[in-house]
């Protein structure tokens, strides 16, 4: 058979599971505790390398440590944006009722992970800075992600009809995916105090490799957590919706699952 | 390196636990609040699920 034939239906009949409230509620129960101990294991061992192995900055000392934190928080603020925007366009023109759960149960987490990038940042910048707080095009950008975060979980909360609130929320998700970019590039189109990019840069990471190897540990840590996070939300908000169906009265009045 | 001399970061213990607790503090949050919730919305169920059998008790 076909290799990319068997892929295409494998992915086709995952994500047709995967749609079903139910069939999503029974794989997730084994997907969860994975992605939780995923990102504790990676996190422990980041913070194991970030905070006792990795030397001291030569020109920021050891303040340079909020970076372990920092840069996965903020890159989760622009990753978690997009897969809640991307469920959202998947909701709007499938119909698919389980992408509507993903957007609405990213927000909180991409709120959080936001608010932590501002503060974070806004700690680092005081000893560093010598403020903490600037008006500069990425500090701006990414207080508006915060902003456009807050609206999109009051747009859900807005509508009585779980429907039209779905869709609301899930339209303004897509529209506002218009900030990552700006976001993303706003250190280089305007002058800012906020350093450009180090990682992801033509010719390789301008990074130690003792200062890389932990901050990838954190990432990749912190997606694991996202999918955590965002899974036990979604069952909740699952079991929530659904607290009418059969399946659901099966799954709670039997006490071992 | 000894405990003292790692707690306090090089003058900058302020700004890393601060910055460190925070995050670790806000990650705790989304995985106690969930379960909280899904736990709560479980006995709500329960509680429905046995008011509809004492009401076809009631019925028959």
């Amino acid at each position: 058979m076909n290799p990319l034939k068997s892929i295409w239906n494998f992915l086709s009949s995952t994500y047709h599971r995967l749609g079903s409230p139910r069939e999503f509620y029974t794989i997730s129960q084994y997907t969860t505790p994975v992605f939780g101990f995923l990102f504790l294991a990676l996190s422990l061992f980041g913070t194991y390398f970030g905070l006792f192995v990795a030397p001291a900055d030569y020109q920021q000392g050891d303040s340079f440590r909020i970076l372990f934190v920092h840069v996965p928080v903020a890159w989760m603020s622009l990753f978690v944006y997009v897969v809640m925007a991307t469920a959202g366009a998947i909701g709007l023109i499938w119909r698919m009722k389980m992408a509507f759960v993903v957007t609405i149960c990213s927000a909180p987490i991409g709120a959080a992970f936001t608010a932590l990038a501002l503060l974070t940042g806004s700690i680092w910048g005081k000893p560093i800075w010598g403020t903490y707080w600037v008006w500069d095009a990425r500090l701006t950008s990414e207080l508006i992600l915060l902003f456009l975060y807050f609206g999109i979980m009051a747009v859900y909360y807005a509508f009585e009809e779980r429907k039209t609130a779905e869709k609301a929320t899930a339209l303004l998700a897509v529209v506002g995916v218009v900030i990552v970019p700006i976001i993303h590039y706003s250190v280089e189109w305007w002058s800012s105090l906020h350093q450009g990019p180090t990682v992801f840069v033509e010719g390789g990471p301008k990074m130690p490799p003792e200062m890389l190897l932990p901050l990838a540990f954190m990432a990749v840590g912190f997606m694991f957590f996202y999918g955590y996070a965002l899974f036990l939300s979604m069952q909740a908000k699952v079991l929530d919706n659904e607290r009418k169906s059969r399946w659901v009265k099966e799954i709670v009045s039997d006490k071992t699952r | 390196m000894n405990w003292s001399e790692f707690f306090h970061m090089g003058g900058y213990a302020f700004e890393v636990w601060t910055c460190w607790g925070l995050t670790l503090a806000v990650l705790i949050c989304f995985v106690i609040y969930p379960k909280r919730r899904n736990a709560r919305i479980r006995s709500e169920i329960l509680r429905q699920i046995h008011r509809e059998q004492l009401d076809q008790k009631n019925d028959a």
